[in-house]
């Protein structure tokens, strides 16, 4: 393990943001902490860099205990969320500002800048302000200027919160291929799921200061270990009386499931294989979504959404409609269960 | 539309015509009774011994009261906005005294702690003795010096702080994960935040200072010694006969071209620091 944290606790006043935190990062990879606002996955970033003690537990980086080394000489860079660059400095400056304390001679600083300057895109832009680039630009220079000093481990607050829908894409694209490009080791901070898919080989999911569930995103996705992760990820909607469902047998002290827009089949007409797990349904509402419609239809009382393609034909609110539903997450308090619905277990694959 | 006009002009009149009544007619009246008795009346009333003194004592106290309100008001600035500590709030107020405290009362309270009857006289007394020294401090420069840093206390603190507080602590945090000492963090980053705040803060400081009355009035009492310019103006205009008022206006028209200067500058800085490159 590269960067790791062990039984790690942090309080503010009677809040507690860390609680007996452990996890590993190996080297090379690019790991999201994810999770929702107040669920500590920032303190966590803090306390790696530095800037936040520990109440207790160990930090390691590289196998060397951390906890008593100032930030500046744990060989990390940190790309803050509103980027912090120095508004008085220029592009040039804010890059060169870490070399230049490390007494990095003149000509290799120069070198080192204009390096990695080239490297963010933004040749040409060495005189400029802050104030004077786009956000996009802004993310680019506090990149830069993270890793100027080559340090071992890149971390990043939120990288992309402060960019616009339309940016963000393009940039976390360029983020990951930066960091396989460059091998360091790089944690991120998001509250976007879909960022964390997207752009993570492993994700952290954080929430109340703990640590629910580490593992790659299909992981994640697939095989959610607790019920916080099983509702968090994905499209989740919760139904409660799952029992009242074709196929699915009530599972002991489990009340609620999840269920996901995926693992729901919708057809106008009967289905032609698995007859006796279809259930009938009216379609309640249909919303548009820009790619594709989100039908939501009442089976039994229980409102249950499908995702339409645009393609096919419309479906009307009011209309009678056959639903199978595939699979479901039933969870008590501590677990989750996968359950597949048994009146259709022959035949059919389902991916995600 | 027309209704929001019309209320703008109105709004207009009213501001002018006030600011006209209030204080540019008086300025002006001010000029013209300096220049009553003619140009050379003028140059002779301004340069009297009396004259000269009190403008050496102003300018002596308002150059080191500047001074140390700038170092003074830096510190206190970049504690307040920088670091957080038990009774910050309370720090925060305290620096703010002088705004609420008429400046007579700030004169009697260095009275009654300097002065003959004050509780710190038997030690200047023993210093004095001790290095056969004649040190006093009221009724002498030490006085006028302290009584006008008092008054114009807040005046730089008060300037940069809400422009720090704006920019909050991410730049020097930034810079401290870089490796960066206190003073360099405070050189390279938070200096130049308050640049535009600190040069405004400054004239302000220098205005307050150089027209500071109350508090002077109290501690200074010999003319032609410890006499600032506001005092020599006042002393001209009570000892009542027809020429001195009119050197009274003369002396008093060195202040205004003073403050109309200090309020150019103001404005140049304002501008400047509104357009200057950085702030977002």
């Amino acid at each position: 393990m590269y960067v790791e944290m062990r039984d790690i606790c942090k309080n503010y006043g009677n809040f507690r943001a860390s609680d007996h935190v452990s996890f590993g990062i190996e080297k090379g990879k690019l790991v999201a902490l994810l999770g929702p606002s107040g669920s500590g996955k920032t303190t966590l970033l803090r306390m790696i860099a530095g800037l936040e003690t520990p109440n207790s537990g160990d930090i390691y980086i590289d196998g060397q205990r951390v906890n008593d080394v100032p930030a500046a000489k744990r060989g990390i860079g940190f790309v803050f969320q509103n980027y912090a660059l120095f508004r008085y400095m220029t592009v040039y400056d804010n890059v060169a500002f870490g070399l230049e304390l490390a007494k990095v001679p003149k000509k290799e600083i120069k070198k080192r800048v204009t390096e990695l300057l080239e490297l963010t895109g933004l040749s040409g832009m060495e005189k400029r302000y802050p104030n004077q680039l786009s956000g996009g630009q802004r993310q680019r220079v506090a990149f830069a200027r993270a890793l100027a000093p080559n340090p071992q481990v890149l971390l990043l607050d939120e990288p992309f919160a402060a960019i616009d829908a339309k940016v963000r894409t393009e940039l976390r694209n360029w983020l990951r291929e930066m960091v396989v490009k460059l091998g360091i080791t790089s944690i991120f901070v998001t509250h976007d799921q879909d960022e964390a898919v997207e752009v993570a080989d492993e994700i952290i999911i954080t929430n109340h200061g703990h640590i629910e569930q580490m593992g790659t995103p299909m992981e994640i996705y697939k095989s959610p270990d607790t019920p916080f992760v099983a509702q968090f990820i994905g499209r989740s909607s919760i139904v409660e009386h799952y029992e009242r469902l074709l196929g699915f047998d009530p599972v002991e002290g489990a009340t609620h499931a999840v269920i996901r827009p995926e693992f729901v089949r919708m057809s106008r007409s009967e289905p032609p294989q698995h007859m006796s797990a279809a259930e009938r349904g009216i379609v309640k509402d249909v919303i548009f979504r820009g790619n594709h419609l989100d039908v939501v239809v009442d089976v039994g009382g229980i409102p249950i959404v499908t995702e339409r393609s645009l393609e096919k034909d419309p479906v009307e609110i009011g209309e009678q409609v056959y639903v199978l539903i595939y699979r479901l997450y039933i969870f008590d308090e501590n677990q989750t269960y996968l359950v597949e619905n048994k009146e259709m277990q022959e035949g059919e694959v389902f991916y995600i | 539309m027309e209704q929001k006009k019309s209320t703008k002009y109105i709004l207009i009149a009213i501001s002018v015509l006030f600011i006209f009544v209030m204080l540019i007619l008086p300025l002006f009246s001010i000029l013209f009774s300096a220049l009553k008795e003619g140009f050379a009346f003028y140059l002779q009333a301004v340069t009297t011994e009396y004259v000269r003194s009190a403008l050496l004592v102003t300018l002596l106290a308002t150059v080191i009261a500047v001074v140390v309100n700038t170092f003074f008001g830096i510190m206190a600035a970049w504690l307040l906005t920088k670091f957080s500590f038990r009774g910050k709030q309370v720090l925060a107020t305290l620096i703010d005294i002088p705004f609420s405290i008429s400046p007579v009362i700030v004169g009697l309270a260095f009275l009654m702690t300097f002065g003959r009857l004050g509780w710190t006289y038997p030690a200047i007394r023993a210093i004095n003795q001790f290095f056969g020294t004649n040190i006093r401090i009221t009724f002498a420069l030490p006085g006028v010096v302290l009584a006008t840093i008092f008054v114009t206390f807040p005046f730089v603190s008060r300037e940069i702080i809400p422009i720090l507080n704006a920019q909050g602590k991410d730049e020097e945090e930034a810079a401290a994960l870089m490796g960066a000492g206190g003073f360099t963090i405070f050189r390279k980053i938070t200096l130049p935040q308050m640049k535009w705040g600190l040069i405004y803060g400054i004239i302000l400081c220098t205005a307050r200072a150089l027209g500071e009355f109350g508090a002077v009035n109290a501690l200074s009492k010999t003319r032609g010694q410890t006499f600032t310019l506001p005092l020599e103006i006042d002393a001209l205009y009570m000892s009542g006969t027809d020429t001195s008022i009119t050197s009274a206006f003369a002396v008093s028209s060195i202040l205004v071209i003073i403050a109309v200067i200090v309020l150019i500058l103001r404005n140049i800085f304002e501008y400047r620091s509104k357009n200057s490159k950085g702030i977002q």
